[in-house]
Parts: C-alpha cells; structure tokens; sequence
C-alpha cells in the first residue's frame, strides 16, 4: 500500500468518527473533554459553531455519530453524545456576551429567508454576523418549524427552543410571523439579493383505503395532529387510537395521544422490528409509557358504522428472509376511535412557479446543486428537508451552514461553487515524560442511563419534560467513556527503530511492523484480526533500519497513549486533531480555546 | 513508566487458548524499563509463548536474579511462582527448586550481568547438571542498572556510550554451552519474536537445560553508533540461516521428512522441532560442526541466530537419581526421612 497520507484532513478526520458521521462535523470529542473539566460554557459554544442548537438537538437529533462511535465498537455501547450535549446546555451560565452579534453598519445586502426552521435558522446565524440584512418569512406565530411544530414539549421543552432560536432572531432578522409565501415570483420581484428556500417537507403522506374520507374527523395526518395540538386547537382525542406507521412521528403521535386522553394506544407496522425506522430509545420511551407495538399488520380498511369509525381491517402478514416478501395469513379488525397515520412526509412547492427559470426534476422536485444548493434559478437556494425531503434536524442544520457560504459568495460576486476547504491543525498534547494534555485512561464504566420522570406523575401535563438530564455523577463519568478519537496517534518512520515497544503494550493489538503488501495481504497478516474492513489501515513509510512499515487498525484504537509513553524515540506522538470548519464567515465565530504549539 | 497501566479492553473476540484463557491472562504487572526496552520484547515473546502452548499459570515457576532483566519475571504470567534471588544465583535456586518438584516447569531470566559475571559459576554448573528449565539470557553487554558499564559479553572493539572501546575478550554463552556439555543452544534476537516465540516453545518442550541467548539491546546504554548490541547492529549483522519451527505433539502428528533437506528432531514430550532452510552442512546435532559454524561467522563479524543446537538423549538429573516420577513435595516425610533406624541400617550395610 501506499504510506498513507495523514496531512490531507480527511483521514484524521474520519478516524473521529463521531465528528465524521455528524452532518454538521461537531468536535464532539473536543466539547466533552470541556465538559469533563466542568467548562460548560465553552462545550456549548462549541457545539453551538457547527450545531447551533446543542439544546434542541441535546434532546432530539437523530444521533447518527452514536452508532459510528468507536466506543461501540469496542464494549457495545456508544457514548451518550447526544445526552452529553444536552449537558452544555442545561448546565452553561450566562454566555450572552460571547454569542454572535451583527454589526451595526450593515453591508447592504438583503437575504429572505422562507420559513423559520432550523435551516433557515442557520443562515441567518452565519449571515446576520456579516452584515446581511435578513427578512424571514413564516407561515405561523412562532419560530423553529418542525422543532416547533412536530416535536412535542415533553421532549423538548419551549423555553429551550425560544432561547436558541430567540439568540439568532435578536441579532435583528427581520422576521415576519402568519406571512406564509404563496408565490415565489412575487417575493423575487421584490428585489432580494439572494433567496433561501427553507420550507421543509410539509406535507403528511395519506392512506388511500376504502373508507378513509368518511369519518375525516378521526383519522388525522401525523403531523398536522401533531401541529394542532402544538397550537393548542386539539386539546383531545378518543381512547383508542392506531398509529399507522413506525417512524419517530409516529412514537411522537401515540406518545401524545396518550397525553390527551387516549389509554389504549397501538402502533400498527407493516413489518418485523428490526425494520423499524424510529430510533430504538423512541420506541423504549413509548412501550415505557403503555403503547403497544404491532407488527406485520398491513393496513386494509377504515371500518365505519353508521358513518362513524369503530375500527380498522388489517391483513396479518408474514414475512420472508429479508423481509422483502410478504403472504396473508390471518385478517383481523381492531376496533379504535381514532387512527393517525404517520406514513412519511412529502415536499409540496404549490406556491413556487415552473416559469421561474427554477427546473424541477423527478417527483416534482427542484433540482439542487447537492454542493451548493444553487437551484438552477441563480440566487435561489434550498435547504433542509425542502431540498432533497425529509431527513432530520442535523441535516437541516448542515445544509443551512453551507448555503450561507454560497450566498455570501454570490451575493459578493464570487464563483458558488468555488468552495472553501476544510483545514486541520495537530497540536501535540505531550505535557512531559507520559503526560498528556487529555485524560487518556480507558474508564471502564457502562454507558449511563437517562432518568425519566415517574410514570405516575408523566401525564399530568402535555408539556412536562420527560427526561430529566444527566446528574452531574452520571456526566462525570460518561464522559470519562469518551475515548478521545481526536488525540490521534501521529507516526513518523524516520525516528522508528523497530523495537517492537508499541506493539507489546498496544491494549487492543492494532499495530503491525510487517512487509508491505497490498491491502488484503496485510490485513491478512496483522497482530490481530481485521474484520471492519470500512476502517482505513494506516500505512508508514519504509522504516529506516529494514524497509518493512508500521501498520495501524485504525478500527479499534482507543487512543490511550501508551504507544508514545513505550516508545524511546517519540516515533509515535499524540496529537490533537482540530478540523477547521469553514463557514460563510470564513473563521470561527467564537474563540473557545486557545491552540498552543502547532506542529508543521 | 506508563502514566497508566495497560487497560483491558473487553474486546469481544479475544481469541482464547485450550484452557479457555486469552494472552492477557499471561502478562503481569506494567513494565517499569527504560522505554524501547529489548526485555519488554522478551518478556512479549515469553507471553505469546507460554499462552499459545497453554501451559496453566500455576504450573510455571518463573526465577531471576538481580538486574534488568530479573526484574522481568514481574512483567508476565502473574499466576506463575516466582522467586528473585540473589545476585547470580538465578541457576542454584532453580536446581533446588527443580529438585523439590520436578513438576513445574521452570524459566529462568537472567542477563549478561547475572550469568557471565557474577553467576557464571552457577550456570557452567546448571548446563552441565543438564536441569530441565528454560534459561533465557537477556544479552545486552552492558551493566544498565548501574548506568551502561561493558559486561562480560561485550565484543572487542565495541564502544560503550561513554569512554574507551572494549579489549577483553567477551565470553560467549552458547560457546561455553558447547563445551560444557550442553543440550539445547539457541540465538536470537528481542527484535524478532517470530523466530524468538517458536525458539521458547520447543525450549519448554525440551528434556534438559534449553539455553537461549537473547541479544536484547539496551536502549539507553547500549543502542549506540559503534554498539554490537544495538538494534541497528543486529539488524545489519544478523545471519538467520537456522531456521526452527516448533510443532507441537498435538497438532500435526503427519509431520514427515520432507525430501529438501529439512531436518526434524523429535522432542522428548513427543512434539518435534522442524529445521528449515538450513544450510546444507549444517546439522543441529553435531556439537563440533555447530562450533564451527558459529566460529566462521564471528570470523566476518556475523551474528549467528536460530536453534543452533539440540541433544534430546540428554538425562536429567531426575533420571540420573531415579527419582519417583512426582515431585518429591509430594512425597511423604515418612519416605524422604524414614528415621534413625533406616539410617542405621543403611549405614551399617556400608560396615
């Protein structure tokens, strides 16, 4: 194999592989070792710079750096990322002073805004700083789209999601609240310099069966339920409710249901567990509250009496291998007063015109630039779910970060698609003859549990939050679990005198000092097994005394340090690996640590 | 010394020997050694060992005596017996052990230091005594506990870090070996375990006194521009023409004499060690022609490494005493000591 190229970001950058699944590339090992030392504020500010809201997604992100987390694969457990992000927030003191602020002198430049969601959110962060003038258009009274919307308040709590959307609209966007925009046309013609289409995926998927409009009133679309009970126009429904469908919407509606009224809740799949799309601690928190889960019922029939639903047919199913094949075995009726269907979401753009020079492509969606999100309209932008559908906050997030760099750049006449690179800088973390600027032994405590509040007291009110937070023992010690991915184990053959050192104390045998070969043939010949082939092998150059290289699993590496504190020649460093993120605002807002020695 | 000690990570597969024990079963305490150590090697070499042929913990007896490398046996298998004797007397506490229980199975750690200077008496007579254990000599040339003096085995015109090129003579282990009537003799070098670990294996498995001379450098006193006991040095002049795989009895009973010349030599429990690319006139049973191998190649300055010679017809002194099979601890005190009146009556069969 090649030696492997370690000054290109990206391979450093994906041996973090929290930081690397994340869509908005969080240092998620650099804030918890902040809050390990009690520096709250700071962890949550640096959350805050690629995240920009660490308490709503401290308690609703969809998580895709914990199933990537090495500690997973090392004791089957991830850390607790995300509970560790709501940590920052619950726990930081007044931070006021060090969150962005917009300049007084404006740069002249006016960017609209449609829709107050998260990604719409993100670019009036990273623009009102530079100077824009930002007009937000929303269809409702309140910020924060879906967060608002389809994300009950026993998960996430109001006063959470006005603190952090209340930090990006202070800084002076001009938001307009119940403006939804019902032509496209109409706002280009008013002469903005760039707009943001941030509208999300608005539209709940409907349930075509026979019966299904003639009781219109108790079968509700998932998320307009959820919407409506948010603005408090439902207040109740019947006491036995089908979910139809088995993503989160769904564990929000039977989760809500059973808080205004209904005591007989049953969620009603189509296929076995294992092909459920609602993350696994949803479904726990439901089933703890008393819903029941169905599966291989497939939905028939909506069963009607005398014009009133009493019931729903179902085909019971059994599938084959896979999943992919299904036969009837069984039809069974399940009386219900109510059904709420949670099928998925679509996008609907009935208000953009097809003449706008704006192309549309399959499923009657826009056509984005997936690295710019330019549409084919010039200085039109999309973003969040209304992009490519529905994904999640994180994603929304994301994309919100990267279309405000090519608004900057468009509306300062530069080239879109000329994107600025990500960086990295390395910081060795020696402090001494084995000292280390970070904690760097292997704790071995389990993952830690969230505690919820009692189920006797969980109902009461329909916004009392239900997860109480890490106590301060419990944040201490998951973030102990953190094996600090980022404290990378930085090589350089040209000290090596192949003493073996760093082999024999390796915890988890992933080094190797072999003859190079190609890529199967060495993975064949490593201290230990390589079997996650979807982790890079590091290769050294040729060592100086025989020629053969040093070869590192990066699979399992818990970055404990004791190859450098073995090692007689400092071969092996420990180096801190900082991603430098751009934004549209080129550097980082907020200075939350100061970068000693860097090695060139 | 580490800032913490090897942690142990619950990996799920962590591949188990016969007795269901994983390697880190077989280590022991954090090394306290210079880091790059060529003991620590050793003492990895030693664990592999030891936990590929899964011998039960409590069934070793792990000795040394003073120095670096005695301070190694704290370092591996902590459910082994161990005992840290005096200043070279590594061999005589070994013998005696040995005497007591013939059972265990004993490794002796030694170094330069402990063997060739101040033990040097107490091994020539443990060799020749042919004492079933494994004695390994962790070679470095250098006095390191007391700060990097030449030893007894280091070469003519070698340079210590400070000071004056040697110009005694060095006494050379498997040399004496040789003529002390030895019956295993190995070579090898800290920075090479696949030679190293198959070397230890069939030492174990051997019926008498397997001497193996590590060349383990010394990373703070001895590892040096001018060193012969240097990583560098070795890696340069190191000649690995004898090269021995250990078959263990249980594994491969089919072993036949392939045509190419391999040399097979059965070893006393039953497994065989298998000699290969080894040169054509070379034969690890002739005492004489071993000698002279070696010699040739310290002639050009060439290190030698490998099983160099092997003696399974060797008696121990077991079975030079026909002692009972188990180990006399075993035995009860009444037998060992029958009292006066059996000691009259032996001594009067002398009258």
């Amino acid at each position: 194999m090649e030696p492997t190229n370690t000054g290109e970001p990206n391979y450093y950058h994906r041996v973090v592989d929290c930081q690397w699944a994340c869509p908005a590339h969080t240092d998620v090992p650099g804030y918890i070792r902040l809050i390990a030392q009690g520096r709250f504020d700071d962890a949550y500010l640096l959350n805050r710079e690629s995240n920009v809201f660490p308490g709503v997604l401290g308690r609703t992100c969809d998580r895709p750096c914990e199933p990537a987390c090495r500690r997973g694969r090392v004791d089957g457990s991830p850390v607790a990322i995300c509970r560790l992000k709501r940590v920052t927030s619950d726990l930081k003191g007044d931070i006021a002073d060090r969150l962005p602020q917009a300049p007084a002198v404006k740069n002249g430049k006016r960017v609209a805004c449609v829709g107050a969601g998260p990604s719409s959110l993100t670019v009036a962060n990273d623009l009102m700083p530079l100077g824009y003038e930002v007009v937000m258009f929303e269809k409702f009274d309140r910020p924060g789209g879906l967060m608002r919307t389809n994300i009950p308040e026993f998960r996430l709590p109001d006063r959470v999601l006005d603190e952090e959307t209340g930090v990006i609209l202070d800084m002076g966007v001009d938001i307009r609240y119940n403006s939804p925009v019902d032509s496209l046309r109409a706002l280009v013609d008013e002469g903005y310099d760039a707009v943001f289409v941030g509208v999300g995926a608005p539209r709940g998927k409907e349930l075509d069966l026979p019966g299904r409009y003639e009781d219109p009133e108790h079968v509700h679309i998932g998320i307009d339920w959820l919407e409506s009970v948010s603005f408090g126009h439902v207040e109740s429904i019947g006491r036995r409710v089908l979910i139809i469908g088995v993503g989160n919407t769904a564990m929000d509606c039977c989760r809500t249901s059973r808080r205004v009224g209904a005591d007989d809740i049953k969620v009603m799949a189509r296929r076995p567990r294992e092909y459920f799309k609602a993350s696994p601690w949803e479904l726990e928190d439901a089933e703890e509250e008393g819903v029941e889960i169905v599966v291989n019922h497939a939905p028939k029939r909506f069963v009607l009496e005398n014009g009133r639903l009493v019931g729903m047919e179902f085909d019971v199913v059994e599938w084959d291998e896979g999943a992919r094949h299904s036969s009837v075995v069984d039809t069974v009726i399940i009386p219900c007063d109510d059904v709420i269907l949670a099928i998925g979401q679509e996008n609907a753009f009935p208000w953009i015109e097809r003449d706008l020079g704006l192309d549309f492509g399959d499923w009657d969606m826009p056509v984005v630039d997936t690295t710019t999100f330019q549409s084919t309209r010039p200085g039109v932008f999309f973003g969040g779910d209304a992009a490519w559908g529905p994904k999640n906050i994180i994603w929304a997030v994301a994309h919100g970060h990267q279309a405000a760099i090519s608004i900057h750049q468009y509306c300062q006449g530069e080239d879109v698609a000329a994107r600025p690179h990500e960086a990295m800088k390395l910081t060795s973390t020696k402090m001494g003859m084995n000292e280390w600027s970070y904690h760097n032994d292997y704790n071995p405590s389990p993952r830690q549990q969230m505690s919820h509040v009692e189920l006797t007291r969980r109902f009461e009110a329909l916004n009392l939050e239900v997860e109480l937070g890490f106590t301060a023992e419990q944040t201490a010690r998951e973030a102990q679990r953190c094996l600090n991915c980022d404290v990378q184990t930085a090589f350089q053959e040209k000290l090596c005198i192949e003493c073996d050192a760093c082999i024999d104390i390796c915890p988890v045998q992933c080094l190797t000092i072999t003859t190079n070969a190609e890529e199967n043939d060495l993975r064949s010949r490593l201290s230990a097994p390589s079997p996650n082939r979807d982790q890079p092998l590091f290769v050294s150059g040729a060592l100086p005394q025989t020629g053969r290289v040093m070869v590192k699993d990066e699979n399992v590496c818990v970055h404990c340090g004791l190859c450098a504190e073995r090692c007689p020649t400092s071969a092996w460093d420990m180096e801190e690996f900082t991603l430098d993120i751009p934004y549209a605002s080129g550097v980082r807002h907020i200075p939350v640590r100061s970068v000693g020695a860097v090695r060139s | 010394m580490p800032s913490i000690t090897k942690p142990l990570i619950p990996l799920a597969p962590l591949a188990k020997n016969e007795l269901g024990l994983t390697i880190r079963d077989y280590e022991g305490a954090m090394s306290t050694l210079c880091a790059g150590c060529g003991h620590d090697s050793v003492t990895a070499a030693i664990t592999h060992a030891f936990w590929e042929l899964s011998t039960p913990p409590h069934m070793i007896a792990k000795l040394s005596g003073i120095g670096c490398s005695s301070k190694t046996p704290t370092y591996f298998v902590r459910g082994a017996h161990g005992f840290n004797s005096a200043h070279g007397r590594m061999a005589t506490i070994a013998t005696g052990a040995y005497a007591a229980n013939r059972e265990l199975t004993y490794l002796g750690i030694s170094g330069d230091g402990d063997s060739l200077s101040i033990g040097l008496g107490h091994m020539a007579h443990a060799i020749r005594r042919n004492v079933k254990m494994v004695y390994v000599i962790e070679n470095n040339g250098v006095y390191g506990l007391t700060k990097g003096q030449l030893s007894a085995s280091a070469d003519i015109g070698s340079r210590p870090k400070k000071g004056e090129a040697n110009v005694i003579a060095p006494i050379d282990p498997i040399m004496l070996g040789l003529s002390l009537g030895a019956t295993f003799l190995a070579r090898s070098f800290s920075g090479d375990k696949e030679q190293l670990i198959p070397i230890l294996k069939a030492a174990v498995a051997h019926n008498g006194l397997a001497l193996i001379d590590v060349i383990s450098p010394c990373v703070t006193f001895n590892d040096h521009e001018g060193s012969t006991k240097s990583y560098r040095f070795m890696r340069e002049h190191e000649v690995k023409e004898v090269v021995a795989d250990f078959v263990p009895l249980r594994r491969e009973i089919h072993a036949s004499i392939p045509a190419d010349g391999t040399r097979v030599v059965p070893m006393h429990d039953g497994s065989i060690v298998r000699f290969r690319s080894v040169p054509e006139d070379y034969d690890p049973r002739d005492r004489s022609r071993v000698e002279e191998y070696i010699r040739e190649h310290q002639a050009r300055g060439e290190v030698v490494t490998g099983l160099l010679y092997v003696d399974e017809s060797g008696q121990t002194p077991h079975q030079m005493g026909h002692t009972p099979a188990t180990g006399l601890n075993k035995v009860a005190f009444s037998d060992l000591c029958p009292g006066s009146a059996a000691l009259e009556a032996l001594q009067e069969d002398f009258r």
